[in-house]
């Protein structure tokens, strides 16, 4: 990989984001009684696009905005535009990050269906977030984020609108607890204004549809588990190299499972809820490939995962599919909604670097070039530490660009204990496990959902 | 607007807000949560499996407040905390952490790092006002729909949406 090309400064990357930043701090304030200063912002994320498409609508909406008299429309166009600006910057990291490991990208174009299910339920929840972009971060209570609530409460249920519920829901939660807006210490900027535009283009009809777009025979080989978890939900992504049995181009995909949860499950519990739902957890756990036939894939190399279509295969270690495998693959395309820089993942293997710690940052010098180390995503719930990783000779990895600089994420590392080379996986509890902290976590999360359950059956149906 | 450059923190996508919640046994107290101005939480009757206490503490006053899911009133908590808010208190800190349920409450202790007796004796000292048990039924249904996520089935869709939600080894 030539991290060199990580470390330089990406052309338009500044004013772009600065365009971004002041639409986001007139946020922190709210839109009900813009003040100049915000008004400019406004001005200025319509000047940011005007060369767009949607430069008109745009114009318009911070207009009628900065006078105190926009519409649910007119919100939604300034989101589009913040979320079209994120756009450009996505392309120009993508672009960077492609040629810096040397891969191949789909040409694949991947299109929104645009459905035309209006569902009263999207509305409710488009006029929650304008109420809050009036109120402004700073201006939040109790009554204007609990008015989320019942919205989430109905969504929920419908997987169709899991999407949005499980977004509306991580959001509210951290509104929640940050109320009252006017006496936080730090409001968390570009993030709440990231969540808010999301939220408000997902609740367009049809823009958080992502259908199959065809099917996939072949062998996958998985490269490490990728978890992400709110106090209410948890996703487990797993990164793969799918070798087609048609002979063509093999390349990468993702295959990823999801599940709502009471905040109190968590650390194995989360593995726990999720192990049912596909057996490629436990490929991934006891380090196989699996054979697929016929498995949906959408046009941006997400696997529709129905175990129906895939059967366990011969044993595939991760770092040799890393060596071998990953550098041939191509990587998939990207949906229009999710250009955004917090959704870059790249796969990419490393070694050869060294490590050095320092206040607690974990930094891997590639090729005379620092890379910053997240090793913060590491979930708590698997046998990968930040120690090992700073001891690592060799790291599978994703990654990611956050706050202004990339950085690689772990997900397995290759490291020594006793002279002997030992690998690490951050997922490597997926399947169940055999390790002593391992099987004591399991017995307590297995416990806590026996409690929940217990109590649910006694209380719930009455 | 101008005002001066965002720290990295603030313009991060994935800058941590609420740090996640630690591993406690739930036999005891299924259910807390610091919202509405108040530590509130559903406590299990140590008698009758039937049966479960709605406790609550609020901010600030320390007006506290126990009830049966049925609104019959808890008949320890007449003049001072019972048992019930008792539990609940500890079952917060272990949950979030002495510091950020005393910080929520608005407890002054002595000690640099309460513990869960520190910010109970805190509060009992101001000898606190007997809460009126209203927010029993909201919260009581709080905890029936915080049961109702285990119901929902996992789904293999993607969600972009969730790489904003790493997990966090850190202490917010």
């Amino acid at each position: 990989m030539r991290a060199d090309l990580l470390t330089e400064p990406v052309d338009g990357l500044d004013e772009v984001l600065a365009a971004v930043d002041a639409f986001d701090q007139a946020l922190v304030a709210g839109l009900v009684r813009p003040q100049p200063g915000q008004a400019a912002a406004l001005a200025g994320l319509a000047e940011a696009v005007a060369g767009t498409p949607l430069a008109a609508r745009v114009a318009e909406a911070a207009e009628k905005t900065a006078a105190a008299s926009a519409g649910e429309e007119h919100l939604t166009a300034l989101a589009a535009a913040r979320t079209a600006l994120l756009g450009s910057v996505h392309d120009a990291l993508t672009a960077r990050l492609q040629e810096a490991t040397g891969r191949a990208r789909s040409a694949e174009t991947v299109l929104t269906p645009g459905g035309q299910r209006t569902v009263n339920l999207l509305a409710a929840a488009r006029s929650w977030l304008v109420d809050l972009a009036r109120a402004g971060w700073r201006g939040i209570d109790h009554d204007v984020v609990s008015a989320s609530a019942q919205v989430v409460s109905a969504m929920l249920p419908d997987p169709s609108l899991r999407r949005q519920a499980v977004l509306l829901d991580g959001f509210a939660a951290e509104l929640a607890a940050s109320c009252p807006g006017a006496t936080l210490e730090r409001v968390p900027v570009r993030r709440w204004a990231d969540l808010w535009s999301r939220a408000m283009l997902l609740t367009l009809p049809g823009a958080a549809d992502v259908p199959a777009a065809g099917t996939v025979t072949g062998r996958l080989l998985p490269l490490g588990v990728d978890v992400h978890e709110h106090a209410t939900a948890v996703q487990a992504q797993v990164h793969a190299v799918l070798e087609p049995a048609d002979g063509s181009a093999s390349r990468l995909v993702r295959a990823a499972v999801a599940v709502p949860k009471p905040d109190t499950v968590v650390g194995a519990g989360l593995w726990q809820l999720l192990r049912p739902r596909t057996s490629l957890l436990a490929a991934v756990g006891e380090g196989r490939s699996m054979d697929l036939a016929d498995m949906p894939v959408t046009a941006e190399g997400d696997l529709l995962w129905d175990d129906e279509y895939a059967r366990p295969g011969e044993p595939a270690e991760a770092f040799a599919t890393a060596r071998v495998a990953l550098p041939a693959a191509a990587d998939p395309a990207t949906a229009p909604l999710d250009r955004h820089p917090a959704r870059i993942a790249v796969p990419v293997f490393l070694e050869g670097y060294t490590a050095q710690e320092e206040d607690g940052a974990l930094t891997f010098t590639v090729a005379g070039h620092p890379l910053a180390v997240d090793t913060d995503r590491i979930p708590a719930a698997g046998p990968l530490t930040p120690e090992a990783v700073a001891a690592s000779g060799a790291c599978i990895g994703l990654l990611r660009w956050d706050a202004g600089a990339y950085r690689v994420q772990p997900l397995a590392v290759e490291t020594t204990v006793r002279k002997k080379t030992v690998t690490l996986h951050a997922g490597g509890w997926a399947g169940g496990t055999a390790d002593k902290a391992g099987v004591r976590a399991e017995k307590a999360a297995t416990a806590a959902v026996a409690v929940l359950r217990e109590r649910a059956g006694r209380l719930l149906r009455k | 607007m101008g005002d001066g450059a965002l720290s990295d923190w603030e313009r991060s996508s994935t800058a941590r807000v609420i740090p996640p919640a630690r591993p406690r046994k739930l036999a005891k107290v299924p259910f807390v949560e610091l919202a509405d101005g108040r530590l509130q939480g559903v406590v299990s009757s140590g008698s009758d499996v039937g049966r479960v206490y709605v406790s609550s503490v609020a901010a600030g006053d320390y007006a506290f407040a126990c009830s049966t899911n049925n609104n019959r009133p808890c008949g320890g908590a007449r003049g001072s905390f019972c048992n019930h808010i008792r539990a609940l208190v500890g079952e917060a800190v272990l949950q979030y952490g002495a510091e950020r349920v005393a910080r929520y409450l608005r407890v002054e202790t002595a000690q640099e790092e309460p513990d869960a007796s520190a910010v109970t004796t805190a509060m009992a000292r101001t000898c606190p006002p007997q809460g009126d048990t209203g927010a029993a039924a909201p919260v009581f249904s709080r905890f029936l729909r915080h049961l109702a996520y285990l119901e929902l089935a996992p789904t293999t869709a993607p969600l972009p949406e969730m790489h904003w939600f790493p997990p966090t080894r850190a202490v917010v």
